[in-house]
């Protein structure tokens, strides 16, 4: 290599300030890093809310069927909590096992196959999930009235 | 290409093992919660089809799993809260030992005010 003036005017002279270089790759992996932990703190509550109504209260896991769902989703109150609860942690559980993925799986082919697998059950569920709050019927036609809710046959 | 090394063992003690326990505590809540949306969504088929499979849960076995998950759940939780605190509190890295060791007694009180109750459900309870 030539020893050209082009090349010398590239360094910086040696008393110049420190300038910090832009990143070019955008600051995903800042607000994943933020979101992990807001969402950390917003699961706790929903989470531990949702496990002492379910397995606290009353009789426990033994009081679960159809009609204890239903008398719970007759509630906004839990079916936005349900909603917020399956959203924010199947994208806080996404994007950890993505992170883990990156971290193990050394080969370019492995890992694409894994984050695609990973990718496609996050919106599987996250859509049905989705779908279920929103499209349940507590009194379905045709089903046994002992399996219904009490408010149905009200 | 130089691959990079994975699965080596870092400096060990309360930082490492901490964070192993966070990743697999993480991992097998997810794996759990995708599950746990396909069979509630059972509700959508017909009432017998969502309790034709939560009897299936509401066994002896499963109610031990269950007890695990929950364990799992505590400590990710509260060990998520200690990461919070190293990260954003001034003394939180100096403090991070004897955090997780209040992490570990949290999750014991949690444990005994949960645990007594869920087992006599699952063992005692029932229809
Ligand atoms: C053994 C412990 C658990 C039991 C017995 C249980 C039970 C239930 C039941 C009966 C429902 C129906 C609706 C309702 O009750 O709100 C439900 C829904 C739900 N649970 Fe759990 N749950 C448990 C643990 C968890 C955990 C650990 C999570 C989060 C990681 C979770 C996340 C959800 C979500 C997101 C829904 C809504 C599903 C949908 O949108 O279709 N559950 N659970
Ligand atoms: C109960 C409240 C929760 C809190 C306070 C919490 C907190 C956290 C925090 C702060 C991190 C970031 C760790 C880091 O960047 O080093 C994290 C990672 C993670 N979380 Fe959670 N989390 C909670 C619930 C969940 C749930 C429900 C799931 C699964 C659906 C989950 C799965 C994961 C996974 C897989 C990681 C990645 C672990 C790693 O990279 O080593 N977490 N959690």
């Amino acid at each position: 290599m030539a020893h050209g003036t082009a090349a010398v005017a590239k360094i910086d002279s040696p008393r110049s300030p420190y300038v910090r270089r832009r990143t070019t790759r955008g600051n995903y992996e800042l607000y994943s890093w933020v979101f992990m932990r807001a969402s950390g703190v917003v699961l706790l509550v929903l989470i531990f809310g949702h496990l002492f109504v379910n397995l606290m209260v009353g009789d426990g896991v033994h009081a679960i069927d159809f009609g204890f769902v239903a008398g719970k989703w007759a509630n906004p109150m839990w079916q936005v909590w349900d909603l917020l609860m399956l959203w924010l942690a199947m994208i806080h559980g996404t994007n950890g096992v993505r992170t883990i993925i990156n971290d193990y799986a050394t080969r370019d082919m492995t890992r694409g196959i894994l984050k695609g697998l990973l990718y496609l059950a996050f919106t599987v569920v996250v859509v049905l999930g989705t779908l279920v709050i929103f499209t349940f019927d507590p009194c379905p036609a045709n089903s046994p009235a002992e399996l219904l809710p009490s408010f149905c046959t009200a | 290409m130089p691959t990079a090394p994975a699965g080596t063992l870092y400096r060990g003690r309360e930082g490492m093992w901490s964070w192993v326990a966070h990743r697999v505590t993480g991992v097998l809540i997810f794996f759990f919660l995708l599950v746990h949306v396909l069979d509630t969504a059972l509700v959508r088929v017909s009432p017998e089809a969502y309790n034709a499979a939560i009897s299936t849960y509401q066994t002896e076995i499963m109610g031990l799993g269950e007890a695990g998950l929950v364990a799992a759940i505590v400590f990710h939780a509260f060990n998520g809260i200690r990461i919070l605190l190293v990260d954003f509190w001034a003394k939180g890295p100096r403090y991070q030992k004897t955090m997780l060791w209040v992490v570990i007694g949290l999750f014991v009180v949690t444990m005994a005010g949960f645990l007594p109750r869920h087992l006599i459900n699952v063992f005692t309870g029932g229809h």
